[in-house]
């Protein structure tokens, strides 16, 4: 949890959560609250002298310590914890409609009810949140299929289909995490064919089966870092330069660039990293005389060769 | 803040909770300790940014004067039903699907709100119950518009802007009813009503230079009935179909084109080949799904769609 909290709305929710959990541990309040024990030891001594006007001995806020336990005596009428304001209520109801609206994911019943409740809960504070939409496509032919092997740690055959060589491959993966992230789920496995961390994109999977065998990724497999991206290029990637006329400027939006710059004709010149020449050729056809590569050179040429060919079967 | 100033706020609160008569002014600062040194002038300066510290947290004061006193100067109270959060009691297995939810926010705007909102839940007995690490649910919104569109979509105002159109290099003013804000596959749209083109748009948050400017009224803006936010997003990337081409293709190729197919036949030209029947509208978005297939995909009909591929094709064999 966010330790940005101020401090009056986090006493302002101490009182109430103690209030609730007599003889909980320090510790244990110090992690849900996100801050440290002597920050919760700061927090406790001020409440301590907080309290109904009089300020006498019983009208102060009291609180019991014993050995590293907590009881709160005495709330000063502070029992229960402040209504959620509309972008609090927005965070969790929009959150919680994104996950129930994702098709074949296993959780949706409990998020359903965890949902009527937030939402009953907020009140008009929540009416804002269905102007905000999170879409996530769920694959639902898939997704329960990989949702069983995570949970039975079971390994998986998949028929996954490659775009950049436009071909379906064969191979056996140990499943690491579900990722729902930038509208698409995907599944993060050990790839015992390439014997390496891939994602896979549930709706590039034509076919799934969950085998017998337990799932073993090494230990050392490493989750991908989510915080830069889903698809961040590496160094060993090849760096492609593009001209972009404004047909093809999409591409700059679409994909990370390394550079974007704009000429005077209004087309744009872009560098970026392509992990595979298929991909990047089958782009540059796509794009027709919109766009073009000007670098590497051999990369330029094969476009014009790719084309050339394909043409060949439109004229005769 | 200091930690004197959050005992005076914390105080305030709590007395204005206890009170169920309006308190003057002078009774709030003879009650709370920290208002009581102050000059007049000086106390009332800081009553004020008391105030407003309060109700940006979202603690609700209320304003009036009681019906028996006979003073102009109205007092001040909570009313414990505006204030405290409903009761909420959360199964285990509802409490982790929240926890997941909450991961959605991590390192996007709403990641704060989030973390306050959990802790109110908690404060009302809700106890955290770890989310299946296996599943990882995240949402990006990097574009330094996303704020500023989702306060005005929340607030119901008007908006303008500069936009950068598709194919169109100068940005241009827009002004806007929005409707909502809408994350589809992975980027962020608004969505709402165009004033100058009289007609429903879907802007992309990226295109938008700057951030948008909040000019209407408070809530003004009022979504139509059952608008569809997402489906409006989703309409610009994908389309209707209205008519079928027939693409030709090499064994093992186009898979996108095959699992779409509304039928699938043997090629009679070309051995080994298969013709699929492909949905579209528009033959320029139809050229842009096949022509990356080069070679191994063959565009049969209708002529519009030859053609639209041809032309790519031509530009760059030239």
């Amino acid at each position: 949890m966010s330790g940005a909290v101020g401090q009056l709305p986090r006493l302002l929710a101490l009182v109430p959560y103690l209030l609730a959990r007599p003889g909980v541990r320090l510790a244990e309040v110090a992690k849900d609250f996100g801050i440290s024990e002597e920050r919760l030891r700061k927090d406790l001594n001020l409440l301590w002298v907080c309290g109904l006007p009089g300020h006498g001995p019983g009208d102060l806020i009291d609180v019991e310590f014993e050995g590293d336990t907590v009881t709160l005596i005495e709330p000063a009428g502070v029992t229960r914890p402040l209504r959620l304001a509309v972008d609090e209520a927005l965070a969790l109801i929009v959150a919680l409609r994104a996950l129930a609206e994702t098709p074949g994911l296993d959780e949706r019943d409990a998020v359903d009810r965890a949902l009527a409740k937030v939402e009953q809960a907020a009140g008009t504070a929540g009416a804002p949140a269905t102007r905000v939409e999170i879409s996530v496509e769920g694959e639902e032919r898939v997704l329960p299929v990989v949702q069983s092997a995570l949970e039975q740690h079971r390994r998986l055959h998949l028929s996954y289909y490659v775009p950049g060589r436009d071909e379906t491959t064969e191979r056996d993966v140990d499943p690491m995490r579900l990722l729902l992230v930038e509208g698409r789920s995907y599944l993060e496995a050990w790839c015992r064919r390439v014997e390496g961390v891939r994602l896979f994109r549930l709706d590039r999977v034509a076919d799934v089966q969950l085998l017998d065998a337990p799932a073993e990724p090494p230990h050392d497999a490493a989750p991908r870092d989510l915080s830069q991206g889903l698809f961040r290029p590496g160094p060993d990637d090849l760096l492609v330069t593009l001209a972009l006329r404004p047909g093809a400027a999409w591409v700059a939006d679409y994909h990370p660039c390394e550079s974007v710059s704009e000429n005077a004709d209004g087309s744009l010149t872009v560098r970026l990293r392509a992990r595979d020449t298929g991909w990047l050729r089958r782009l540059a056809l796509r794009l027709g005389d919109q766009g073009r590569v000007l670098a590497p050179g051999d990369l330029a040429e094969a476009v014009r060769a790719d084309a050339a060919r394909a043409l060949a079967a439109y004229v005769d | 803040m200091s930690a004197k100033k959050t005992e005076r706020l914390l105080n305030l609160v709590i007395c204005l909770l206890h009170t169920r008569r309006f308190l003057s002014v002078q009774e709030i600062r003879a009650a709370i300790p920290g208002y009581e040194q102050d000059t007049e002038d000086s106390f009332r300066r800081m009553f004020e940014r008391d105030k407003e510290e309060l109700r940006e947290l979202g603690v609700p004061l209320e304003t009036g004067t009681n019906s028996h006193a006979h003073d102009d100067e109205p007092g001040y109270r909570i009313a414990r039903r505006d204030y405290e959060l409903p009761p909420i009691a959360l199964e285990p297995d509802e409490a982790a699907a929240l926890g997941l939810a909450a991961r959605l926010w991590q390192s996007a705007p709403l990641a704060g709100a989030t973390g306050t909102a959990l802790l109110k839940l908690r404060a009302a007995g809700v106890e955290s119950v770890r989310a299946p690490a296996a599943l990882e649910p995240r949402v990006g919104a990097s574009e330094p518009a996303f704020e500023s569109a989702l306060r005005a979509v929340q607030d119901g105002r008007a908006v303008v802007f500069d936009y950068r159109a598709s194919g169109v290099a100068a940005p241009q003013r827009r002004s806007v009813e929005p409707w909502g804000v809408v994350s589809w596959r992975g980027r962020w749209y608004l969505v709402g009503h165009d004033t100058d083109r009289g007609a429903e748009r879907v802007f992309r948050l990226s295109r938008i230079v700057g951030t948008v400017q909040a000019v209407g009224e408070p809530g003004a803006v009022v979504p139509p009935e059952g608008v569809d936010l997402s489906a409006m997003a989703g309409r610009m990337a994908t389309e209707e179909p209205r008519e079928t081409a027939r693409v030709s293709l090499r064994p093992g190729a186009g898979w996108e084109l095959r699992r779409e197919a509304t039928a699938i036949a043997d090629d009679q030209d070309r051995d080994g080949w298969t013709v699929v029947d492909i949905g579209f509208s528009d033959p320029e978005r139809l050229a842009d799904r096949v022509t990356g297939f080069g070679a191994d995909a063959v565009v049969l009909s209708p002529p519009a769609a030859r053609e639209a591929v041809v032309r790519r094709l031509r530009g760059l064999a030239s």
